[in-house]
């Protein structure tokens, strides 16, 4: 086979590999120096070669956070995806006009940031001024009450922000699902439910899956979130990678926690696009 | 008996009628073929019968008992969809079992079936594969398959073989009927296709504008047409302007023609339209419609002659024998064989 005539002349990869390396590479490379470099107690750092920064890292109580930071954004992974799933769904079965108009709004949620969704939601969530005096109000609580800083008010915001990537990589695929495969389970036997778990579900393992990696890498790196929402119990990596490097001014360590950071979710995304492939296969 | 009757079924989208007032009865283990042109709402009408769609007025009923309010799930009816909607994320042989899980046979159960059925369809050694690693005739051939392995009390497919170029539909139109004589399932197939449903059907329905225009064997629809939609639909056919008179003699640009008993008269005297078949067009040396020779094709197994008779286009089909001696150009007169022409109503 010639090989065709291409449409898109090959010097123009040269602009994003540019950028990449420039906004992407080399800022990577000087963490991963930083991370080694030795930390001037009270002052800066100076260029080095020591695994201290790492050393510091296994402990229990990193580990912990570790754990921690991983269980939230997978928590707030999987109900995001569990919401957003079906939602989708039902929006690709919409007229067009008003698919249009919901997409539009979602878009628009993405252009709150990080701060406005968490001092909102802090402030929707309180004693004085939140839906506890509503829920007092309609009868459901006695008095009115607090439901952050907690978990839940720290999940709620987690989900909000993740939500409309969720949608939005769930979108094309789901609405190109060809209508005729859920109708034809339906004529086979399948009842409505068994048809979305027999069928639909099992037909979008990858946009599924992809919305769940999404959604997971998008709320670890979240810092605000947990300290306006969370306990301290709930601060993540992300948060104390932030007070090290800000704070207590030891950027060296904060390196280090990012790289593991990375390390740890790079590993993870693989594990699940590898169980999910799997599973396709076997089946 | 399993027969299956509709019941002034009716389907409206909006202001749209798709399907308008459809009454009648398929008898038990017949193949029917729902033709007409897009949009004449043959695919509503499949669509209502499987449950997909739910009817604005009228009822279905199978061997007397409604099927109106029985979900789509429950009325256990096989169905073949034009994209064959085969599940990609399964194996061969698990689309051809799905069916036969959701009715909770074990694994053992299901697959010894659906081997059967794959055997039917000549596909027993390709259970293993993924769907699309198959090409289109054994992807139709899966989907069948399917469509069959649970007994259905009625099989339904939508445009099957539209998917398949022109000699492999061949092949499966012959293999899809004579399947269908080997299992006596009441079938109904969604066609375009005159020719194919010329070649599968116990009986045609034609179908246009949401209405049947006509339901009958297909040679009894070829030969005698109801009107002149199933006449220009069903095979090819020369439609000329005449008038009727009192004494069944036809009327057309000065030329009188008188019919016979066996010529069928569908219409009351006065303006109306005749029907030949070109098969049945002669040029004669007596006296006739004159026209005159504009195009001759030879088509190898058959002659065909385009002719010109005052601005209205006719074609004759002659088989290599018969081939008349006129000429390109050539004034001719036309006669029509005795007991096919057909008077319809204008």
């Amino acid at each position: 086979m010639s090989a065709p005539q291409k449409a898109t002349p090959g010097w123009l990869a040269a602009i994003p590999a540019l950028a990449l390396g420039i906004f992407f590479i080399v800022p990577f490379a000087i963490m991963l120096s930083v991370s080694v470099a030795h930390r001037v107690p009270g002052g800066f750092f100076e260029p080095g070669f020591e695994l201290a920064s790492y050393i510091r890292f296994l402990s229990a109580f990193f580990g912990s956070i570790l754990v921690t930071s991983i269980t939230i954004s997978a928590a707030a992974a999987a109900i995001c995806v569990t919401l957003a799933f079906p939602f989708t769904v039902f929006l690709a079965g919409m007229g067009r006009r008003a698919q249009t108009w919901i997409l539009v709004i979602l878009l628009s949620v993405l252009s709150l940031s990080e701060v406005i969704i968490g001092f909102s939601l802090s402030t929707l969530l309180s004693k004085t001024a939140g839906v506890g005096n509503l829920l007092a109000w309609l009868g459901i609580l006695e008095t009115s009450r607090a439901f952050t800083p907690s978990l839940f008010a720290l999940l709620t915001g987690m989900c909000y922000l993740g939500f409309p990537y969720a949608v939005l990589v769930l979108y094309p695929p789901v609405s190109r699902l060809d209508p005729e495969l859920g109708e034809a389970a339906r004529t086979m036997g399948a009842s409505p439910l068994r048809t979305f778990f027999g069928v639909t579900l099992p037909l979008l393992r990858a946009p599924v899956l992809g919305a769940l990696v999404l959604v997971f890498v998008f709320t670890l790196g979240v810092y605000l979130l947990p300290q306006v929402l969370g306990r301290p119990q709930h601060w993540t990596l992300s948060v104390h990678i932030t007070d090290q490097a800000i704070f207590q001014s030891n950027l060296p360590f904060a390196a280090a926690m990012a790289v593991l950071l990375l390390v740890v979710t790079l590993m993870l995304v693989g594990l699940t696009l590898l169980l999910g492939r799997d599973a396709g296969a076997r089946q | 008996m399993t027969e299956l009757s509709l019941h002034g079924l009716t389907k409206r989208f909006g202001g749209f009628t798709a399907v308008d007032d459809v009454t009648l009865d398929i008898p038990d283990g017949d193949f029917v073929c729902l033709l007409g042109p897009s949009g004449c709402g043959k695919t509503t009408l499949l669509r209502l019968i499987a449950g997909l769609e739910t009817p604005s007025a009228g009822r279905i009923v199978l061997a007397g008992q409604d099927q109106s309010d029985v979900p789509t799930h429950k009325r256990g009816f096989g169905m073949v969809f034009q994209s064959l909607a085969l599940f990609p994320h399964l194996s061969v042989i698990d689309n051809v079992a799905y069916p036969l899980a959701l009715r909770g046979h074990d694994r053992a159960d299901r697959h010894a079936r659906a081997q059967e059925l794959l055997d039917l369809v000549q596909l027993g050694g390709m259970g293993a594969r993924r769907i699309h690693q198959l090409s289109g005739g054994q992807r139709q051939r899966v989907a069948i398959a399917r469509g069959l392995a649970i007994d259905p009390a009625v099989f339904l497919l939508d445009e099957p073989l539209s998917a398949l170029d022109a000699n492999l539909r061949e092949h499966m139109q012959v293999e899809l009927r004579q399947l269908q004589q080997r299992l006596g399932v009441t079938t109904v197939v969604v066609t375009h296709d005159q020719k194919e449903a010329l070649t599968m059907a116990d009986t045609v329905i034609v179908m246009d504008g949401g209405r049947v225009q006509q339901m009958g064997a297909p040679m009894e629809v070829y030969r005698d047409p109801a009107n002149a939609f199933v006449a220009s639909f069903i095979g090819n056919s020369n439609l000329l302007p005449c008038t009727l008179t009192r004494d069944r003699t036809l009327e057309m640009s000065g030329v009188r023609m008188a019919l016979s008993d066996a010529d069928r008269v569908k219409c009351e005297p006065g303006p109306a339209m005749l029907s030949v078949r070109p098969e049945d067009v002669r040029i004669t040396d007596a006296k006739g419609l004159p026209a005159t020779v504009a195009f001759i094709r030879d088509l190898g197994e058959s002659v065909q002659y385009v002719l010109d008779h005052q601005g209205t286009e006719l074609t004759a089909l002659f088989a290599p024998r018969d081939r008349p001696s006129a000429g390109l150009g050539d004034a001719v007169t036309l006669d029509f064989e005795t007991g096919r022409r057909v008077v319809l109503a204008r």
